[in-house]
């Protein structure tokens, strides 16, 4: 049975300075509280895995957090750059990152060959590209059937996968709605999976067939509601465009970043106490 | 007869949009391929099916999405499904007929970049990466690309390669083991460019109105072929321009911002 903790209890004793952390939420319930509480609590040389390492990955990258970055594709969705991120490659600020590329359909697989203890992914998606020579993470199988020649990856098996869903019940099993992007597949393919979720519940009310975590999967669950916040929880809060848009003139400079970080992450206490303090901010 | 004033973009976006047909299944990129699938849905393609990569199944967004999965795009679906199920049964499953694409940068052979602007270690521009595309520009039956036409978009040689096109040209990608025709259509803001069926060097087939062969040749970071068959794309419609405009004016309300993936 899941641990119902607090988010701070989870990422103490779950995260190290080194893990491999997947954060996973296809723009929507991106589990933004955990990476704050992360930053908080000032986490070193994380290797840092994510599809689309939006605004997340850019506070965690700025705050000094990660060593390296696996991804398949890095933006602030219908705003621009990461600042932070391209900071840290071209830089080294605050600390060198090494990047790892990957395409989406093989971060997809990855994450499948992981939850399923196969050892590699298997796709076509790379032929012509200049990804494999810049990534030795690209290799290439030949099909013992039809001797088609394919790329394969290895599979990822973070020690770390942070998620946030809608609601948990009691126990810990978990309901997760909408589009549920490869949250299932990083939480199955990691060691210790956290998530944070909006309610906790008597009952999930679940249709058959929901995207539901069995509680025997989840290692710890934390109550922090509005913890997808700037990005969406379907059925709970849009997502917050401003302070996506504003965060490419917060990110922007190293100045105003170190600024945003250390009055509204450092300076406060949890998630909630981060939502009063960016009221009226943004 | 008074003439309508649109801008460039506008006719390429109308222009992108009339080539898709009622009943396309259509893997969808963000920003332009996007804002032209949905004007072909809301004008002569309401059946067309609109996949997302976020694993939206027929998404119906009345504004267009600033992300690839704003919480519209499912509301309006005909189903949910999971990132890597949506690469593996629908796309390379082969049921999508048109992948549509954007990019930064595009070569002869309509291969594309979407990583880098300069060299990948030391880049000028670092862009967002591969997200979709190569899988798309691999698996799609066909690939169409719109992007506008320059010569920092339309170069002799791509900084980085992140997506096939027809590769070298000729039968190379026929033997490479990518499936589908690859790129069938690149539709810019002066013309639609179709490969040579020989060569599959990309070949200027359609000019918008107003717009003359030598602006074109003078955007092409290439000897640009023109074919002796040259036509003259129609100018877009009232009710074209007006549906465009709406589409546009509802998202800039519900986003604060209009989203044409510039």
């Amino acid at each position: 049975m899941a641990k119902i903790i607090s988010l701070k209890e989870a990422i103490h004793e779950y995260v190290k300075d080194g893990s491999v952390i997947a954060m996973e939420g296809f723009t929507h319930l991106i589990p933004f509280a955990a990476g704050h509480e992360i930053i908080r609590q000032r986490k070193k040389n994380l290797t840092l895995i994510r599809m689309t390492p939006d605004l997340i990955y850019d506070q965690m990258i700025g705050a000094g957090c990660a060593s390296k970055l696996i991804f398949s594709w890095g933006g602030n969705p219908g705003v621009g750059s990461l600042h932070r991120f391209r900071d840290a490659v071209q830089s080294g600020w605050p600390v060198p990152l090494k990047i790892e590329e990957h395409g989406h359909a093989d971060m997809a697989s990855r994450y499948q060959a992981g939850a399923s203890g196969m050892p590699f992914a298997v796709l076509r998606g790379y032929i012509g590209s200049d990804l494999p020579k810049y990534n030795s993470n690209i290799k290439s199988v030949t099909c013992p059937f039809t001797g088609e020649k394919l790329a394969a990856t290895p599979a990822i098996n973070p020690d770390v996968t942070v998620i946030h869903a809608q609601k948990a019940d009691k126990k810990g099993n978990i309901l997760i709605q909408g589009i549920i992007g490869v949250q299932k597949e990083a939480v199955l393919a990691s060691k210790i999976a956290i998530v944070t979720v909006e309610e906790i519940v008597d009952d999930l009310n679940a249709p058959v067939n929901a995207c539901v975590l069995p509680h025997w999967v989840v290692t710890a669950v934390c109550v922090v509601p509005g913890g997808a916040h700037p990005s969406y929880a379907h059925g709970y809060y849009e997502r917050d465009n401003v302070f996506c848009r504003n965060w490419d003139l917060i990110g922007r400079e190293r100045e105003k970043f170190q600024e945003w970080i250390d009055k509204h992450i450092y300076g406060t206490a949890d998630f909630s106490e981060f939502k009063k303090s960016i009221q009226g901010e943004l | 007869m008074s003439e309508l004033s649109y801008t460039p973009n506008e006719m390429m976006t109308v222009t992108a949009a009339r080539n898709l047909k009622n009943g396309d299944v259509c893997f969808v990129g963000i920003g332009l391929p996007s804002a032209a699938s949905n004007l072909a849905r809301l004008i002569h393609a309401p059946e067309v099916v609109l996949i997302y990569e976020s694993g939206t199944i027929g998404a119906k967004p009345h504004v267009l999405p600033l992300s690839i999965g704003d919480g519209e795009l499912a509301e309006t679906a005909d189903t949910v499904v999971s990132v890597p199920e949506i690469f593996r049964y629908w796309l390379q499953g082969g049921r999508v007929k048109v992948g549509f694409l954007g990019a930064a940068q595009i070569d002869r052979f309509a291969n594309i970049n979407t990583t880098v602007i300069g060299p990948y270690e030391n880049p000028k521009v670092r862009l967002p990466g591969a997200g979709g595309a190569p899988e798309i520009a691999s698996s799609a039956q066909e690939v169409w690309i719109i992007l506008k036409q320059s010569l920092r978009t339309f170069v002799s040689k791509l900084d980085f390669m992140t997506s096939a096109g027809h590769l070298t040209g000729g039968d190379s990608r026929e033997k490479s083991g990518a499936r589908g025709k690859g790129p069938t259509k690149v539709i810019t803001d002066m013309g639609i460019l179709e490969p040579d069926p020989m060569t599959k060097e990309l070949v200027l087939t359609h000019i918008h109105p107003g717009v003359n062969v030598e602006d074109v040749k003078k955007a092409t970071g290439w000897e640009l072929k023109i074919s002796p068959d040259l036509k003259v794309t129609t100018v877009p419609t009232a009710h074209e321009l007006e549906v465009l405009r709406i589409l546009n004016s509802n998202t800039a309300k519900k986003h604060g911002a209009v989203v044409t993936g510039d």
